[in-house]
């Protein structure tokens, strides 16, 4: 089994604003290993793009702060770092794709220029090496003539290129570690399968580690290894993907299966969670799932699960697994 | 049952060439204007038949050629103390356009760096330059212009320095604005995260993507320093007489309007063709550097 590279320990990201105190990500830990897929799953304002943004150590200052836990990277723990030296892993070591290719590329500058800069920035080399490196990036996603579309400006360019020419840029430095915030939302159906299968492409190419954010359950049986889902700013369970669809364990888990729609079962209305997920300002106490979970027992609402692995790599926060 | 419509791809391209045609001359002719106008300024004691301070109390008030009593000896009339009015236009746009230029040039760079700085870092920063900037929107220039005067002595570096000494801020205020607004495009979340440094973001980032706005400003500052000038030099803050700017001639024909209004009228016509020339030029530059509208 390949070597863990991204170790996430307890990690707490709270937001401190004139309301009151927002715990976004309320001690969160995952692991994530070289060339594999690790999948972060769960409804919008759980957490999931916080919790990237704290990797990176981009949260919006002041009122976002990392306040506990560790994030280790190849046995550095990135929260330690000071901010020039945080500066050198974006980028080169670790690397994220954001949700709407529309607008993460500067419309001023040609595709070629956006990728070089990241290139030069890291890796001080020459105009025609940087050059070479450029087309081997777009080459890496599949881009086709890249010495025409590096030259071409961002609106010139498809939705689906677009969102290849953010990869382009994400991966032209070779990261260890590269992040996807929802990069196939703004896609449409077919583009999304094939962006994913390149990007599986690219994984088996360069070995490189992704941690994969996203709400569609389609996505993540396809593209992951490894899924966390997460509610109100924890991840209540972990597992291999195919565990996670076989046997989920955790009731919000299998309420969410439960919620996908399905071809192969004709039938009835589809399934939905009744309720909202809690406030993040106001938590309530016990189990954050407890207030829509249709399983619950009085122990549920006073004291808060703690994980307990049942099966190898399968990690659960309920009352009810034992 | 339909018509069908037939399209004539001739005619469509003839139309195209037209726009083409037509854009190029948006171009074409202000740049002219301007190009004469400081090739005049440089050419000034070789093109003006007079020099500009020469008085001739026989020849004043004189209207221009075309007007019964006017001579081609003096082609746009004299003033009220016999000067030449072409000779003093023509130097004049030594000193208009050299003010304009410097001026533009200060306050446009103070106010862009100011206002990225202030937008792009926000919290204290921003609301310590905000402040500033409020400050200086909040004095009235023309009598800190007069103060200058007064304590500097009137002439040309302190026109200079009285409009770029507040001029910045309106630039600062504008430019804080867009870089506030770009601060939150994803593009500069993605610079951020292959790890561009914040000098990074605001120069190469930023400050591209604010150059429309900024040249529109700077295309509507020509004539408001060209004005703000004539304003301190007829309340004696400007540039000193005998000296001509147009400014000042606009001001000294401003009593006998009426009767001779040559005076007034050639160094107004002067001060519109560059501001005309300034927003004509600006427009075309403005679609050429956006990108969307470049290959169209």
């Amino acid at each position: 089994m390949n070597k863990v590279l991204l170790r996430v320990e307890g990690l707490r990201t709270f937001f401190f604003t004139r309301k009151g105190v927002v715990k976004a990500v309320d001690g969160v830990s995952f692991y994530v290993r070289e060339g594999e897929t690790f999948g972060l799953v769960g409804e919008s304002a759980c957490g999931k793009t916080v919790t990237a943004l704290s990797i990176l150590r981009l949260l919006p200052e002041p009122a976002g702060q990392i306040v506990g836990g560790k994030i280790i990277l190849d046995g550095t723990n990135l929260l330690e770092l000071h901010k020039n030296e945080m500066r050198k892993y974006r980028g080169k070591v670790i690397s994220m794709i954001l949700q709407d290719p529309m607008t993460s590329l500067n419309p001023v500058y040609t595709v070629g220029d956006q990728i070089a800069e990241s290139v030069r920035l890291h890796q001080g080399l020459h105009d025609e090496k940087v050059e070479e490196e450029v087309i081997s990036a777009l080459r890496l996603l599949k881009i086709p003539s890249p010495e025409v579309i590096m030259r071409d400006y961002p609106f010139q360019l498809s939705g689906g290129m677009r969102q290849r020419a953010v990869g382009a840029i994400a991966m032209s430095c070779h990261p260890r570690l590269l992040i996807a915030d929802e990069p196939t939302t703004a896609l449409d159906a077919t583009i999304q399968a094939q962006y994913i299968a390149l990007f599986k492409d690219i994984q088996k190419k360069t070995n490189v580690a992704i941690m994969f954010i996203t709400h569609d359950f389609g996505v993540v049986a396809n593209m992951c290894h490894r899924v966390g889902v997460m509610y109100a700013g924890k991840i209540i369970e972990t597992a291999t993907t195919r565990e996670i669809f076989k046997a989920p364990k955790h009731p919000y888990t299998s309420a969410l299966m439960n919620s996908v729609p399905r071809l192969d079962q004709k039938g009835e209305r589809l399934y939905s969670i009744k309720g909202q997920p809690p406030s993040l300002r106001d938590l309530p106490p016990g189990c954050r799932f407890f207030p829509r979970c249709p399983v619950a027992e009085d122990i549920c609402h006073q004291q808060e699960p703690s994980e307990v692995e049942i099966s190898q790599g399968h990690f659960v926060s309920c009352w009810r697994v034992k | 049952m339909a018509t069908t419509k037939v399209i004539d791809w001739d005619k469509v391209k003839s139309g195209t060439r037209q726009k083409r045609i037509f854009s190029n001359l948006t171009f074409i002719i202000p740049s002219a204007v301007l190009l004469f106008l400081i090739l005049t300024a440089i050419f000034a004691p070789l093109l003006a038949p007079y020099p500009y301070d020469q008085i001739s109390m026989p020849d004043r008030l004189m209207p221009p050629f075309f007007i019964s009593g006017g001579t081609t000896a003096h082609l746009l009339g004299t003033d009220n103390i016999g000067r030449d009015v072409l000779s003093r236009v023509i130097y004049g746009a030594q000193i208009s356009l050299s003010i304009s230029l410097i001026v533009i040039a200060i306050t446009s760079s103070i106010g862009t760096v100011v206002g990225i700085i202030s937008g792009y870092t926000g919290g204290r920063t921003d609301a310590f330059l905000m402040r500033v900037t409020d400050i200086s929107l909040a004095f009235p220039p023309i009598l800190v212009a007069l103060l200058l005067a007064a304590t500097l002595g009137p002439g040309y570096w302190t026109v200079v320095l009285a409009i770029s000494l507040l001029g910045w801020a309106p630039y600062a205020r504008l430019i804080r604005g867009e870089a506030l607004k770009l601060r939150e495009a994803d593009f500069v979340a993605q610079a951020r995260i292959i790890g561009a440094s914040p000098m990074r973001i605001m120069v190469r980032h930023i400050f591209p993507n604010i150059i429309n706005p900024l040249i529109i400003m700077v295309t509507l500052s020509v004539g408001m320093v060209i004005l703000t000038e004539a304003i301190l030099s007829y309340l004696g803050a400007g540039i000193p007489p005998p000296a001509a700017s147009w400014g000042n001639m606009v001001n000294d024909g401003r009593n006998l309007i009426d009767s001779a209004w040559w005076i007034s009228f050639f160094p107004g016509l002067a001060i519109g063709f560059v501001v005309m020339a300034g927003n004509f030029l600006g427009d075309w530059l403005r679609d050429k550097l956006d990108p969307k509208l470049r290959q169209i």
